[in-house]
Protein backbone atom coordinates (compact mmCIF):
# COMPACT_ATOMS: atom_id res chain seq x y z
CA UNK A 1 0.00 0.00 0.00
CA UNK A 2 1.22 3.45 -0.82
CA UNK A 3 1.53 5.83 2.11
CA UNK A 4 1.37 8.80 -0.24
CA UNK A 5 -2.39 8.97 -0.46
CA UNK A 6 -4.24 11.88 1.11
CA UNK A 7 -6.22 9.51 3.30
CA UNK A 8 -3.19 7.70 4.72
CA UNK A 9 -3.54 6.63 8.30
CA UNK A 10 -1.60 9.08 10.49
CA UNK A 11 1.70 7.91 11.99
CA UNK A 12 0.48 8.82 15.46
CA UNK A 13 -1.09 11.49 17.61
CA UNK A 14 0.00 15.08 17.64
CA UNK A 15 1.98 15.26 20.88
CA UNK A 16 0.84 17.51 23.71
CA UNK A 17 2.74 20.63 24.74
CA UNK A 18 2.26 22.85 27.75
CA UNK A 19 -0.41 25.53 27.72
CA UNK A 20 2.37 27.82 29.00
CA UNK A 21 2.03 30.88 31.22
CA UNK A 22 0.29 33.14 28.70
CA UNK A 23 -2.86 31.23 27.73
CA UNK A 24 -5.29 33.57 29.47
CA UNK A 25 -5.97 36.04 26.66
CA UNK A 26 -6.56 33.13 24.28
CA UNK A 27 -8.49 30.66 26.43
CA UNK A 28 -9.82 32.47 29.50
CA UNK A 29 -9.88 36.13 28.41
CA UNK A 30 -12.60 37.27 30.82
CA UNK A 31 -12.69 40.92 31.70
CA UNK A 32 -8.93 41.41 31.46
CA UNK A 33 -9.05 40.98 27.67
CA UNK A 34 -12.59 42.08 27.05
CA UNK A 35 -12.20 42.35 23.26
CA UNK A 36 -11.42 38.62 22.88
CA UNK A 37 -14.50 36.41 22.42
CA UNK A 38 -15.09 33.82 25.15
CA UNK A 39 -15.47 30.21 23.96
CA UNK A 40 -16.39 28.79 27.36
CA UNK A 41 -15.99 29.91 30.96
CA UNK A 42 -16.71 28.84 34.52
CA UNK A 43 -20.43 29.41 34.29
CA UNK A 44 -21.47 25.94 33.24
CA UNK A 45 -25.12 26.35 34.17
CA UNK A 46 -26.95 29.54 33.38
CA UNK A 47 -28.83 31.01 36.33
CA UNK A 48 -32.26 29.41 36.55
CA UNK A 49 -31.24 26.03 35.10
CA UNK A 50 -33.85 23.70 36.58
CA UNK A 51 -31.63 21.69 38.91
CA UNK A 52 -29.67 22.04 42.07
CA UNK A 53 -27.21 24.92 41.53
CA UNK A 54 -23.79 24.46 43.08
CA UNK A 55 -20.40 26.13 43.15
CA UNK A 56 -17.34 23.93 42.60
CA UNK A 57 -14.15 25.51 43.83
CA UNK A 58 -10.76 24.83 45.36
CA UNK A 59 -7.08 25.57 45.08
CA UNK A 60 -4.50 24.03 42.78
CA UNK A 61 -1.22 23.57 44.68
CA UNK A 62 2.20 22.26 43.65
CA UNK A 63 4.64 19.86 45.26
CA UNK A 64 5.91 22.59 47.60
CA UNK A 65 2.37 23.34 48.74
CA UNK A 66 2.37 26.66 46.90
CA UNK A 67 -0.67 27.80 44.94
CA UNK A 68 -0.46 27.44 41.16
CA UNK A 69 -1.56 30.77 39.73
CA UNK A 70 -1.28 29.75 36.07
CA UNK A 71 -3.31 26.55 35.85
CA UNK A 72 -6.52 25.96 33.94
CA UNK A 73 -9.25 23.42 34.66
CA UNK A 74 -11.81 22.09 32.25
CA UNK A 75 -14.76 20.05 33.48
CA UNK A 76 -17.23 17.73 31.75
CA UNK A 77 -20.35 16.45 33.44
CA UNK A 78 -23.81 15.06 32.97
CA UNK A 79 -27.02 16.94 33.71
CA UNK A 80 -29.10 16.27 36.81
CA UNK A 81 -30.65 13.22 35.12
CA UNK A 82 -27.21 11.79 34.44
CA UNK A 83 -27.30 12.50 30.69
CA UNK A 84 -24.55 13.99 28.58
CA UNK A 85 -25.04 16.68 25.96
CA UNK A 86 -23.39 14.51 23.31
CA UNK A 87 -24.80 12.44 20.43
CA UNK A 88 -23.25 9.22 21.79
CA UNK A 89 -25.51 9.54 24.83
CA UNK A 90 -28.65 8.83 22.86
CA UNK A 91 -31.06 9.15 25.78
CA UNK A 92 -33.50 12.05 25.65
CA UNK A 93 -32.76 15.04 27.84
CA UNK A 94 -35.18 17.26 29.72
CA UNK A 95 -33.41 20.40 28.47
CA UNK A 96 -30.84 21.09 25.79
CA UNK A 97 -29.54 24.26 27.40
CA UNK A 98 -27.05 22.60 29.72
CA UNK A 99 -23.78 21.79 27.92
CA UNK A 100 -21.96 20.25 30.89
CA UNK A 101 -18.68 21.84 29.85
CA UNK A 102 -16.75 24.54 31.71
CA UNK A 103 -13.32 26.16 31.86
CA UNK A 104 -11.70 28.13 34.67
CA UNK A 105 -8.24 29.55 35.11
CA UNK A 106 -6.76 29.89 38.58
CA UNK A 107 -6.39 33.16 40.45
CA UNK A 108 -3.15 34.49 41.96
CA UNK A 109 -4.09 32.34 44.98
CA UNK A 110 -4.48 29.26 42.78
CA UNK A 111 -8.28 29.18 43.06
CA UNK A 112 -10.55 27.72 40.37
CA UNK A 113 -14.31 28.21 40.38
CA UNK A 114 -17.31 26.84 38.49
CA UNK A 115 -20.98 27.59 38.86
CA UNK A 116 -22.87 24.52 37.73
CA UNK A 117 -25.46 21.97 38.80
CA UNK A 118 -25.15 18.72 40.63
CA UNK A 119 -24.88 15.91 38.06
CA UNK A 120 -26.98 12.76 38.27
CA UNK A 121 -25.76 9.17 38.24
CA UNK A 122 -24.51 7.89 34.89
CA UNK A 123 -24.04 4.43 33.42
CA UNK A 124 -20.79 2.67 34.24
CA UNK A 125 -18.94 -0.48 33.29
CA UNK A 126 -20.79 -3.77 33.43
CA UNK A 127 -24.17 -2.10 33.83
CA UNK A 128 -23.23 -0.67 37.23
CA UNK A 129 -24.25 2.95 37.78
CA UNK A 130 -21.60 5.48 38.69
CA UNK A 131 -21.98 7.94 41.53
CA UNK A 132 -22.46 11.60 40.49
CA UNK A 133 -19.12 12.98 39.38
CA UNK A 134 -17.39 15.57 37.24
CA UNK A 135 -14.49 14.73 34.93
CA UNK A 136 -11.62 17.21 35.20
CA UNK A 137 -8.65 18.02 32.96
CA UNK A 138 -5.89 20.09 34.55
CA UNK A 139 -3.59 22.18 32.37
CA UNK A 140 -0.84 24.58 33.40
CA UNK A 141 2.56 26.08 32.92
CA UNK A 142 5.02 23.34 33.80
CA UNK A 143 2.54 20.68 32.72
CA UNK A 144 3.47 19.08 29.40
CA UNK A 145 0.10 17.33 29.09
CA UNK A 146 -3.20 17.55 30.90
CA UNK A 147 -3.88 15.44 33.96
CA UNK A 148 -7.28 13.79 34.29
CA UNK A 149 -9.06 13.47 37.61
CA UNK A 150 -12.64 13.40 38.90
CA UNK A 151 -14.64 15.30 41.48
CA UNK A 152 -17.18 13.36 43.57
CA UNK A 153 -19.53 14.80 46.20
CA UNK A 154 -19.36 14.02 49.92
CA UNK A 155 -23.15 13.94 50.36
CA UNK A 156 -23.67 11.06 47.93
CA UNK A 157 -24.18 7.64 49.52
CA UNK A 158 -23.62 6.06 46.09
CA UNK A 159 -19.89 6.86 46.33
CA UNK A 160 -19.60 3.62 48.28
CA UNK A 161 -20.65 1.59 45.24
CA UNK A 162 -18.98 3.66 42.50
CA UNK A 163 -17.02 1.34 40.19
CA UNK A 164 -14.30 3.90 39.46
CA UNK A 165 -13.72 4.95 43.08
CA UNK A 166 -13.48 1.24 43.87
CA UNK A 167 -10.32 1.11 41.72
CA UNK A 168 -8.65 3.81 43.84
CA UNK A 169 -6.75 2.76 46.98
CA UNK A 170 -9.11 3.55 49.87
CA UNK A 171 -6.63 5.87 51.56
CA UNK A 172 -6.44 8.09 48.48
CA UNK A 173 -10.18 8.33 47.72
CA UNK A 174 -10.67 11.47 49.85
CA UNK A 175 -8.53 13.38 47.32
CA UNK A 176 -11.43 12.98 44.87
CA UNK A 177 -14.37 13.90 47.12
CA UNK A 178 -15.46 17.52 47.45
CA UNK A 179 -16.83 18.70 50.79
CA UNK A 180 -20.16 20.47 50.96
CA UNK A 181 -20.79 23.77 52.74
CA UNK A 182 -24.16 25.24 51.78
CA UNK A 183 -24.31 25.24 47.98
CA UNK A 184 -20.50 25.21 47.65
CA UNK A 185 -18.40 22.09 47.17
CA UNK A 186 -14.67 22.51 47.79
CA UNK A 187 -11.84 20.28 46.63
CA UNK A 188 -8.16 21.18 46.34
CA UNK A 189 -6.07 19.69 43.54
CA UNK A 190 -2.61 18.72 44.77
CA UNK A 191 -0.39 18.10 41.78
CA UNK A 192 2.35 16.43 43.82
CA UNK A 193 3.38 15.42 47.31
CA UNK A 194 1.44 14.66 50.49
CA UNK A 195 -2.23 13.97 49.79
CA UNK A 196 -1.45 14.10 46.09
CA UNK A 197 -4.65 14.08 44.05
CA UNK A 198 -5.41 10.82 42.29
CA UNK A 199 -4.91 11.25 38.57
CA UNK A 200 -6.19 8.68 36.13
CA UNK A 201 -4.59 6.70 33.36
CA UNK A 202 -7.33 6.96 30.78
CA UNK B 1 -21.36 4.13 19.96
CA UNK B 2 -18.23 2.97 18.21
CA UNK B 3 -15.51 5.32 19.41
CA UNK B 4 -12.42 3.73 20.93
CA UNK B 5 -9.48 5.55 22.52
CA UNK B 6 -6.49 3.20 22.71
CA UNK B 7 -4.14 4.09 25.54
CA UNK B 8 -1.19 2.88 23.50
CA UNK B 9 -1.49 5.93 21.24
CA UNK B 10 -0.61 8.27 24.08
CA UNK B 11 3.04 7.21 23.93
CA UNK B 12 3.39 10.15 21.54
CA UNK B 13 2.99 12.59 24.44
CA UNK B 14 5.81 13.87 26.64
CA UNK B 15 6.09 12.58 30.20
CA UNK B 16 4.68 14.87 32.90
CA UNK B 17 8.13 15.07 34.50
CA UNK B 18 10.87 16.41 32.23
CA UNK B 19 13.46 18.00 34.55
CA UNK B 20 15.12 20.00 31.76
CA UNK B 21 11.85 21.97 31.76
CA UNK B 22 12.31 23.02 35.36
CA UNK B 23 8.69 23.98 36.08
CA UNK B 24 7.67 20.33 35.69
CA UNK B 25 9.67 19.31 38.77
CA UNK B 26 7.07 20.50 41.31
CA UNK B 27 4.03 20.05 39.07
CA UNK B 28 4.31 16.45 37.90
CA UNK B 29 2.56 13.80 40.02
CA UNK B 30 4.83 11.34 41.80
CA UNK B 31 2.18 8.71 42.47
CA UNK B 32 1.35 6.30 39.65
CA UNK B 33 -1.74 7.13 37.62
CA UNK B 34 -4.73 4.93 38.46
CA UNK B 35 -5.88 2.86 35.50
CA UNK B 36 -9.65 3.08 34.97
CA UNK B 37 -11.95 1.92 32.17
CA UNK B 38 -13.49 4.34 29.70
CA UNK B 39 -17.09 4.98 30.65
CA UNK B 40 -19.72 7.13 28.99
CA UNK B 41 -18.13 10.04 30.87
CA UNK B 42 -14.78 9.63 29.10
CA UNK B 43 -16.19 8.67 25.72
CA UNK B 44 -18.31 11.79 25.35
CA UNK B 45 -17.25 15.41 25.37
CA UNK B 46 -18.27 18.96 24.61
CA UNK B 47 -19.93 19.71 21.30
CA UNK B 48 -19.28 23.27 20.26
CA UNK B 49 -22.16 25.07 18.60
CA UNK B 50 -22.19 26.44 15.07
CA UNK B 51 -22.64 30.18 14.96
CA UNK B 52 -20.60 30.92 18.06
CA UNK B 53 -17.41 31.41 16.06
CA UNK B 54 -17.28 34.38 13.70
CA UNK B 55 -15.37 34.39 10.42
CA UNK B 56 -13.39 37.36 11.71
CA UNK B 57 -12.05 35.23 14.58
CA UNK B 58 -9.83 33.44 12.04
CA UNK B 59 -8.02 36.53 10.75
CA UNK B 60 -5.64 37.87 13.38
CA UNK B 61 -4.46 40.64 11.03
CA UNK B 62 -7.82 42.44 10.86
CA UNK B 63 -8.88 42.61 14.51
CA UNK B 64 -7.69 46.19 15.02
CA UNK B 65 -7.78 49.55 13.25
CA UNK B 66 -4.50 48.95 11.43
CA UNK B 67 -2.43 46.01 10.23
CA UNK B 68 0.05 44.32 12.55
CA UNK B 69 3.79 44.44 11.93
CA UNK B 70 5.51 41.31 10.70
CA UNK B 71 5.48 38.62 8.09
CA UNK B 72 1.91 37.77 7.11
CA UNK B 73 1.23 34.02 7.02
CA UNK B 74 -1.61 31.60 6.40
CA UNK B 75 -1.78 28.55 8.68
CA UNK B 76 -4.15 25.80 7.60
CA UNK B 77 -4.55 22.10 8.15
CA UNK B 78 -6.97 19.34 9.02
CA UNK B 79 -8.06 18.04 12.39
CA UNK B 80 -7.98 14.24 12.05
CA UNK B 81 -8.72 11.22 14.19
CA UNK B 82 -6.36 8.26 14.48
CA UNK B 83 -7.87 6.68 11.37
CA UNK B 84 -7.08 9.82 9.39
CA UNK B 85 -10.72 10.79 9.15
CA UNK B 86 -11.57 14.50 9.36
CA UNK B 87 -13.03 15.73 12.65
CA UNK B 88 -15.89 18.11 11.82
CA UNK B 89 -17.14 20.85 14.16
CA UNK B 90 -13.85 20.81 16.06
CA UNK B 91 -13.19 24.03 17.92
CA UNK B 92 -9.63 25.19 17.24
CA UNK B 93 -8.33 28.02 19.41
CA UNK B 94 -4.90 29.57 19.01
CA UNK B 95 -2.80 32.23 20.68
CA UNK B 96 0.67 33.52 19.94
CA UNK B 97 3.28 36.21 20.44
CA UNK B 98 3.55 39.09 17.99
CA UNK B 99 6.28 39.40 15.35
CA UNK B 100 8.69 40.77 17.96
CA UNK B 101 8.18 37.79 20.27
CA UNK B 102 5.99 39.67 22.77
CA UNK B 103 2.67 38.41 24.11
CA UNK B 104 -0.12 40.87 24.81
CA UNK B 105 -0.42 39.03 28.15
CA UNK B 106 -0.20 41.32 31.19
CA UNK B 107 2.49 39.13 32.78
CA UNK B 108 4.84 39.05 29.76
CA UNK B 109 7.89 41.11 30.75
CA UNK B 110 10.00 40.57 27.60
CA UNK B 111 11.30 44.03 26.60
CA UNK B 112 10.13 43.75 23.00
CA UNK B 113 7.48 46.10 21.62
CA UNK B 114 3.78 45.41 21.85
CA UNK B 115 1.89 45.94 18.61
CA UNK B 116 -1.29 47.99 19.02
CA UNK B 117 -2.68 46.21 15.97
CA UNK B 118 -2.13 42.67 17.19
CA UNK B 119 -3.74 40.68 19.99
CA UNK B 120 -2.77 37.22 18.80
CA UNK B 121 -5.88 35.18 19.63
CA UNK B 122 -8.08 33.36 17.11
CA UNK B 123 -10.72 30.65 16.75
CA UNK B 124 -12.05 28.40 14.04
CA UNK B 125 -14.74 25.72 13.89
CA UNK B 126 -13.81 23.02 11.37
CA UNK B 127 -16.21 22.08 8.59
CA UNK B 128 -17.06 18.59 7.38
CA UNK B 129 -13.57 18.30 5.86
CA UNK B 130 -11.97 18.90 9.27
CA UNK B 131 -10.06 21.85 7.87
CA UNK B 132 -9.21 25.08 9.69
CA UNK B 133 -7.52 28.18 8.29
CA UNK B 134 -6.02 31.22 10.00
CA UNK B 135 -4.38 34.37 8.71
CA UNK B 136 -1.84 35.82 11.13
CA UNK B 137 1.76 37.00 11.36
CA UNK B 138 4.75 34.83 12.06
CA UNK B 139 5.50 35.03 15.80
CA UNK B 140 8.99 35.92 16.99
CA UNK B 141 11.19 33.80 19.22
CA UNK B 142 11.25 34.96 22.84
CA UNK B 143 13.43 34.46 25.91
CA UNK B 144 12.34 32.69 29.09
CA UNK B 145 13.99 31.99 32.41
CA UNK B 146 14.19 28.20 32.37
CA UNK B 147 18.00 28.28 32.11
CA UNK B 148 20.73 30.71 31.07
CA UNK B 149 20.10 32.21 27.63
CA UNK B 150 16.93 30.19 27.10
CA UNK B 151 14.85 31.04 24.03
CA UNK B 152 11.68 29.41 22.78
CA UNK B 153 11.58 28.57 19.08
CA UNK B 154 8.88 30.50 17.27
CA UNK B 155 5.56 28.76 17.91
CA UNK B 156 1.81 29.13 17.87
CA UNK B 157 -0.21 27.65 20.74
CA UNK B 158 -3.13 25.45 19.65
CA UNK B 159 -6.11 24.16 21.66
CA UNK B 160 -8.30 21.59 19.92
CA UNK B 161 -11.43 19.62 20.80
CA UNK B 162 -12.20 16.22 19.33
CA UNK B 163 -14.88 13.56 19.56
CA UNK B 164 -14.44 12.98 23.31
CA UNK B 165 -13.11 14.72 26.40
CA UNK B 166 -10.06 12.44 26.17
CA UNK B 167 -9.37 13.67 22.63
CA UNK B 168 -8.74 17.14 23.99
CA UNK B 169 -5.32 18.45 22.93
CA UNK B 170 -3.29 21.51 23.78
CA UNK B 171 -0.10 21.76 21.78
CA UNK B 172 2.25 24.09 19.92
CA UNK B 173 3.00 24.46 16.22
CA UNK B 174 6.58 25.15 15.20
CA UNK B 175 8.17 26.43 11.99
CA UNK B 176 10.45 24.35 9.78
CA UNK B 177 14.20 24.67 10.23
CA UNK B 178 14.17 26.64 13.47
CA UNK B 179 17.76 26.81 14.80
CA UNK B 180 16.45 26.83 18.39
CA UNK B 181 15.03 23.28 18.25
CA UNK B 182 18.09 21.55 19.75
CA UNK B 183 18.05 23.87 22.76
CA UNK B 184 14.36 23.86 23.66
CA UNK B 185 13.40 21.52 26.54
CA UNK B 186 9.68 21.85 25.78
CA UNK B 187 10.01 20.70 22.16
CA UNK B 188 12.49 18.01 23.21
CA UNK B 189 10.25 16.72 26.01
CA UNK B 190 8.57 14.65 23.27
CA UNK B 191 10.55 11.40 23.37
CA UNK B 192 10.19 10.31 19.76
CA UNK B 193 11.79 12.35 16.99
CA UNK B 194 9.10 11.49 14.45
CA UNK B 195 6.44 12.61 16.94
CA UNK B 196 8.32 15.87 17.56
CA UNK B 197 8.42 16.53 13.86
CA UNK B 198 4.63 16.19 13.65
CA UNK B 199 4.50 19.53 15.48
CA UNK B 200 6.58 21.24 12.79
CA UNK B 201 4.42 22.88 10.13
CA UNK B 202 5.22 22.33 6.47
CA UNK B 203 5.78 25.27 4.14
CA UNK B 204 3.35 24.93 1.24
CA UNK B 205 3.69 26.96 -1.93
CA UNK B 206 0.15 25.93 -2.90
CA UNK B 207 -1.22 27.64 0.22
CA UNK B 208 1.09 30.64 -0.26
CA UNK B 209 -0.72 33.56 -1.88
CA UNK B 210 1.22 35.63 -4.45
CA UNK B 211 2.04 39.16 -3.34
CA UNK B 212 0.32 38.48 -0.02
CA UNK B 213 1.31 35.74 2.45
CA UNK B 214 3.41 32.61 2.97
CA UNK B 215 1.40 29.43 3.58
CA UNK B 216 1.94 26.63 6.09
CA UNK B 217 0.17 23.29 6.52
CA UNK B 218 -0.26 21.82 10.00
CA UNK B 219 -2.45 18.73 10.47
CA UNK B 220 -3.52 17.83 14.01
CA UNK B 221 -4.18 14.19 14.96
CA UNK B 222 -6.42 13.58 17.99
CA UNK B 223 -7.19 10.50 20.08
CA UNK B 224 -10.08 8.38 18.93
CA UNK B 225 -10.89 5.99 16.14
CA UNK B 226 -13.70 3.82 14.92
CA UNK B 227 -14.02 0.48 16.68
CA UNK B 228 -13.55 -2.59 14.51
CA UNK B 229 -16.40 -5.11 14.73
CA UNK B 230 -14.45 -7.26 17.19
CA UNK B 231 -13.75 -4.38 19.56
CA UNK B 232 -15.90 -3.34 22.45
CA UNK B 233 -16.14 0.46 22.52
CA UNK B 234 -16.18 0.32 26.32
CA UNK B 235 -13.10 -1.20 27.89
CA UNK B 236 -14.79 -3.19 30.59
FE1 LIG C 1 4.46 30.53 24.01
Amino acid sequence: MSTETAEARPDGLSPSQTVGPFFHYGLTPGAAYGHVPVSVDGQVAAPGTPSEPIVLTGRVVDGAGDPVPDAMLEIWQADSDGRYAHPDDGRPRASNSFTGFGRSDTTAEGVYRFTTIKPGRVPGPGGREQAPHVLVAVFGRGMLKQLFTRIYFDDEASNAEDPILALVPAGRRPTLIARRDGDTFTLDIRLQGGDETVFFDV
Amino acid sequence: MSLVLPRSSTVAHPPSLHPAYTSTVLRAPREPLVLVPHTLTELTGPVYGQGKVRDSDADLTTQHAGEPQGERIIVTGRVLDEDGRPVPNALVELWQANAAGRYVHVRDQHPAPLDPNFTGAGRYLTGTDGRYRFTTVRPGAYPWRNHHNAWRPAHIHFSVFGPSFLSRLVTQMYFPGDPLFPFDPIFNSIPDEAARNRLVARFDLAVTQPEWALGYQFDIVLRGREATPTEEPHEH
